[in-house]
């Protein structure tokens, strides 16, 4: 047993037990259901830009760009022109990779010793797949979400809805990407409890999000699948809160899905303060978004001082006549 | 250190933030908070005088019709069994075409509401509604 992975666990089931007995017995939907969504996508977006703005208020004094192939040099040497850029178009282009592909993640080595003592390392690619695999699903069924959150439902909603579900498995049919998301997290979780050397650095505040998301997607697939819930209440809630005209409909939507509303508000919430801001950071990371020019141009210490300086002519004009007196050759004799 | 903090590639962190709000309050603006009537079915008159559907109650109906007919679906192809006894003891027949839509004759005004208003797309309507109602004939074919 870890304190951090036990402490996570136990604050999502006390979070889960807070609104469904908040709910289903104290009756507080109109606080589940609309004022605490609303508080928390208010302190998403002022703690967001906040902590934007906090990163871009500190200073970078040196160029510390990771490189990754070779700097561009004598014009007979090929530069890795991505993995070592010069120019503005080369980051845009590392940066569109890393966030898109995830390409310093697919790099990713893990060292063991073998055979006692003989030192190994080997490509360890199933973290950067899973971890593509919950990014991805996880804004597939973000997106797909929006289907509460517009009205009319445009057409790219429907047709990615239409893709997401062309097994047409059960009925309602089975969505891939829920399956995914689950799959992915549950291995980011493993992985993180499983591995001793990983278990040992990983944190409550690693495993509390894990928790958190994994306790989203379970209410909602025990929803979509199995409980039931009337969809039609659910997008008068939800479409209620977008246009600014809250409503909480009776009956049809249970406590799972205040649950699920709950736990949703909950992360996003969180998320400015937690290491999900890894989101807005990735754009503002001076490993990755500076050029590696610095031998082309300079970089100047954003907090260097006026360092006041004593020139050669300054300290002849000062000591001229002494020098002369003393023999010492000058520049100027006047 | 520095003496005033100030915004590093402020334009690009500014032009950023603001591409970021954006995207994230889509829903807001998309809507032009208006106010959106939630659906109302509507039943024909013979749904009104049946009073009764295969489920007991409208919520029930509501949430679990799909999984009926899925079960119906499965039920009438693998064993050829198409007797159904509902909650209330009558007997139905498991048919989308012969029972549903024959109280309930208006998909425009019933199913599409919620399914409009909710963006399901069943493809139950790729066979049944227009086609030729289902017959004894071509069920023992």
């Amino acid at each position: 047993m870890n304190i951090n992975y036990l402490a996570s666990l136990i604050a999502v089931i006390v979070l889960f037990l807070l609104v469904y007995v908040g709910v289903e017995a104290a009756g507080l939907r109109y606080f589940f259901g609309v004022l605490l969504p609303y508080l928390a996508v208010i302190i998403f977006i002022i703690g967001f830009v906040k902590k934007i703005v906090g990163w871009a208020k500190t200073p970078v004094p040196f160029r510390i760009p990771t490189t990754c192939g070779q700097q561009e040099t004598l014009s007979w040497i090929k530069p890795a022109k991505i993995d070592n850029p010069t120019t503005g178009s080369g980051v845009f282009v590392r940066m569109l990779l890393e966030i898109l592909c995830f390409r310093s993640l697919f790099r990713n080595t893990k060292m063991e010793l073998r055979e006692g003592d003989k030192l190994s390392y080997e490509w360890e690619k199933w973290l950067w797949l899973f971890a593509l695999a919950f990014h991805y699903s996880f804004l597939t069924v973000l997106l797909r979400h929006l289907r509460f959150f517009l009205e009319p439902v445009p057409g790219c909603v429907k047709f990615l809805e239409s893709i997401d579900g062309f097994l047409q498995i059960g009925l309602p049919g089975i969505m891939i990407s829920g399956i995914i998301l689950l799959a992915a997290l549950l291995f980011l979780l493993l992985r993180r409890i499983l591995i001793p050397q990983i278990k040992y650095i990983s944190l409550a505040s690693d495993y509390f999000p894990l928790f958190l998301i994994i306790g989203i997607a379970i209410t909602g697939i025990l929803m979509r699948y199995f409980t039931r819930v009337d969809i039609a209440g659910i997008k008068e809630l939800t479409i209620g809160l977008v246009t600014f005209h809250p409503t909480v409909p009776d009956g049809g939507i249970g406590g799972l899905f205040y649950v699920h509303l709950f736990f949703v508000s909950v992360l996003i919430a969180y998320f400015p303060f937690s290491k999900l801001m890894h989101l807005g950071g990735i754009f503002m990371s001076p490993t990755r978004n500076l050029t590696t020019d610095t031998r082309a141009t300079r970089h100047i210490n954003p907090w260097n001082y006026d360092v006041k300086v004593h020139t050669y002519e300054e300290y002849e004009e000062e000591f001229r006549e002494k020098m002369i007196g003393a023999g010492l050759p000058v520049e100027k004799e006047s | 250190m520095l003496k005033e903090k100030r915004i590093f590639n402020k334009k690009l962190v500014i032009a950023g933030l603001i591409i970021f709000i954006g995207v994230i309050t889509f829903p807001f603006w998309f809507n032009h908070a208006k106010v959106v009537a939630p659906p109302e079915v509507k039943l024909t008159e013979k749904a009104k005088e049946a009073k009764e559907c295969v489920l007991p109650d409208k919520v029930k109906m509501r949430g679990n019709h799909m999984q009926l007919l899925d079960m119906w679906r499965d039920t009438v192809v693998r064993d050829g069994n198409r007797k159904y006894i509902g909650t209330n003891g009558k007997e139905y027949e498991m048919s989308l075409s012969n029972t549903c839509l024959d109280c309930h004759s208006n998909k425009a005004d019933f199913c599409d509401k919620c399914h409009e208003y909710a963006s399901v797309n069943p493809y139950c309507w790729d066979c049944h509604i227009d086609n030729p109602k289902e017959t004894k004939n071509n069920e023992t074919q």
